[in-house]
């Protein structure tokens, strides 16, 4: 996300809010205190592991959960008791949840056809056509879902939640039962079709690719509670712990003790890095460094050697066991192996880093 | 193995086999064949009293399986929003009631109604001038009763495997779309599980139609197509009986056929 975008979005009104909102099942504490704000036309990931919640918070928004304690906002309004019925809020189901008694058509005016007084049927007619047109499915309304392919069935999916104007839309991980190459066109879709309507997308995942690739902010979730918030760029280059640099692309982390100032000591070896937690002194702290930061050459003052090369077109990844840090991934460029040549599996090489692409983060 | 199987089906098909065949008569006997003839089905239908006991089945089973598929319908939508250990206790108890066997149903729907009617007379009597009250007795209205009562738990038990099979995420999608409740139930649910009510329905009907040995107990002086049956079979069998039985065992199993055609479609649809 360019930086301008975001900070344009620092100042847009909330549109939904969670302030402390917690949901319990049994002894599941599914959401621990959730405070959170979801501004105005931005799109906004959840994205954590299996189990993390993520689905829960997705859920007290559209109204199919009430939190145990804290508060849901809609729009200013406090909605713990609306049922889903009443929200002006719109989800797209996992597995579609299309209806299968009717047409593509019937299942995207649905949610026109519960409006009291009853909207004028050329009316719908017209909202459902367009629906089509929007999901690149024109002149599909009369077929029966069965007939639908699964990437046909998403777009319907879809289709019905944004013929209604939602102030929010919610989807639950839309693209999981997509395959690869499938999954990447809805993703740039999706983010396309975001901007055109300027609706809220709050989106469920646990794909770090799709969330850094569509999202404006991104929430990580850990064990029911929000770690960190941020954009893709923050979140990528300035995790506050090991879990959130771990979730959010690939990075070599080594496991050391704070020793002050920029210093963790591991290995018996002293690193500098750039500080993003506020540790004790004495404290467990990890070095983080991802694999294009470190550059891989012919000569330098840290030996490593060559366990492996994996090619994978525009770059290549290497795999390096440096005698102290262990095994490092390193990523190197077409360029730049271009002018150093490819290093061989059991070579010799040296690796380096710049001094502030080391983080120091908390260990957890 | 082979042998033993051909057997059982042998056992079980042979009697029916000869009914069908002997119905088909043109001779007087059940049991000697006299030429070929639809003639006993002519006799049959044109018998008033054959006709009185069809018509009286007709109203039982098309009341009995009415009442069935509703409130069956309504318990089974009950039982799926219960809680695990109540609804389990529920589902054996729906169990245990199919498999109670005929005659204990019958005798026991009997004493509880006559104890009920030897309650409520008495009081009836008293509230009504001399001579006017009404008598509650054995009669159509008991044998509706006690056929909907066990025709319940069949529709129940076919529902709640349809329910349970049902994608809850559907009501969910439903309500996110802006329906209350009961717009749910009326544009979803009902729909879906329709089939199901439809081959319950069916079921139910054919249980009815059928049934002996509970409509003996509870029937009063109505005379059912099985029980008028029955008793004609002590006077001794005419092929006419055989074309009665033929033309009960076809309804039966056309009915019966369509209903598994329809808890069979149901499903796929919906897979897709
Ligand atoms: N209805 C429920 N009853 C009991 N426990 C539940 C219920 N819904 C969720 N949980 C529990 O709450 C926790 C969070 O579940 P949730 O579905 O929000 O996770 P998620 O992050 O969406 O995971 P996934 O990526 O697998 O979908 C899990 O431990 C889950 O078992
Ligand atoms: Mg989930």
């Amino acid at each position: 996300m360019p930086s301008s975008t975001s900070s344009a979005m620092n100042q847009a009104p909330a549109i939904a809010e969670f302030r402390a909102a917690s949901k319990r099942f049994g002894p599941v504490l599914a959401a621990d205190e959730v405070s959170l704000t979801i501004r105005r036309g931005e799109f906004l990931t959840f994205l954590g592991p299996s189990g993390c919640g993520k689905t829960t918070a997705l859920r007290m928004l559209a109204g199919f959960e009430a939190p145990t304690s804290g508060a849901v906002y809609l729009d200013g309004e406090r909605v713990n008791d609306m049922p889903a019925y009443r929200r002006p809020v719109n989800m797209v189901f996992q597995h579609y949840a299309l209806f299968p008694h009717l047409t593509v058509a019937q299942n995207i005016a649905y949610g026109l056809l519960q409006r009291r007084p009853r909207p004028d049927k050329a009316e719908v007619a017209a909202k459902v056509a367009r629906a089509l047109d929007m999901v690149r499915l024109p002149g599909f309304g009369p077929r029966r879902i069965w007939e639908m392919s699964g990437g046909q069935q998403q777009r319907v999916a879809l289709a019905r939640a944004i013929v209604n104007e939602p102030k929010l839309l919610l989807l639950d991980e839309p693209l999981a039962a997509l395959d690869r190459k499938l999954r990447r066109e809805m993703q740039i879709e999706l983010q396309t079709l975001q901007r055109q309507l300027g609706i809220t997308f709050v989106l469920v995942t646990h794909d770090q690719e799709e969330a850094l690739s569509m999202s404006d902010r991104i929430c990580i979730m850990r064990g029911g509670k929000i770690v960190q918030t941020g954009s893709p760029t923050v979140l990528y280059d300035e995790p506050i712990s090991r879990y959130v640099a771990d979730f959010v692309g690939k990075s070599n982390f080594v496991d050391g003790i704070f020793a002050g100032h920029n210093k963790v000591t591991a290995h018996g070896t002293t690193f500098t890095g750039r500080i993003l937690c506020t540790p004790a002194i004495g404290s467990k702290v990890t070095l983080s460094i991802r694999p294009e930061q470190i550059e891989l050459t012919r000569d330098g003052l840290e030996p490593v050697q060559v366990v492996n090369r994996i090619f994978l077109g525009e770059h290549t990844e290497y795999l390096v066991r440096h005698d102290n840090m262990g095994e490092l991934l390193v990523r190197v460029s077409r360029q730049a192996e271009a002018a150093e040549g490819p290093f061989d599996p059991g070579s010799e090489a040296f690796v380096r880093w710049a001094p502030d692409a080391a983080l120091i983060l908390d260990q957890d | 193995m082979r042998f033993y199987a051909s057997l059982v089906y042998l056992f079980l098909y042979f009697p029916i086999a000869v009914i069908v065949f002997f119905s088909f008569n043109a001779g007087k006997s059940a049991t000697q064949m006299m030429g070929f003839s639809v003639g006993w089905y002519g006799h049959a239908l044109h018998n008033p009293f054959v006709t009185e006991a069809l018509r009286t089945s007709f109203i039982v089973a098309l009341s009995s399986a009415s009442i069935a598929s509703v409130f069956g319908t309504m318990a089974a939508l009950a039982l799926q929003g219960m809680k695990g250990r109540v609804r389990m206790l529920f589902d054996a108890l729906i169990y245990v009631a199919v498999m109670v066997p005929g005659i204990v149903i019958g005798i026991s729907t009997l004493i509880a109604l006559v104890t009920l009617f030897g309650w409520i007379n008495p009081v009836l009597a008293a509230l009504f001038p001399a001579g006017q009250a009404p008598q509650l007795a054995m009669g159509l209205v008991s044998l509706i009763g006690a056929h909907a009562l066990f025709s319940m738990a069949l529709v129940i038990i076919i529902l709640r495997a349809r329910l349970a099979g049902m994608d809850r995420s559907l009501m969910e999608a439903s309500a996110d779309l802006y329906a209350a409740p009961f717009a749910t139930f009326r544009q979803i649910t009902l729909p879906l599980i329709f089939p199901g009510i439809l081959a319950g329905f069916l079921l139910s009907f054919t249980f009815s139609f059928d049934d002996f040995i509970i409509a003996f107990f509870v029937a009063g002086s109505e005379t059912t197509l099985p029980i008028y049956v029955f008793s004609s079979i002590r006077r001794g069998v005419t092929p006419e009986i055989n074309a009665i039985g033929t033309m009960v065992l076809m309804t039966s199993l056309v009915l019966l056929v369509i209903a598994q055609v329809i808890l069979r479609r149901g499903p796929r649809q919906e897979a897709a």
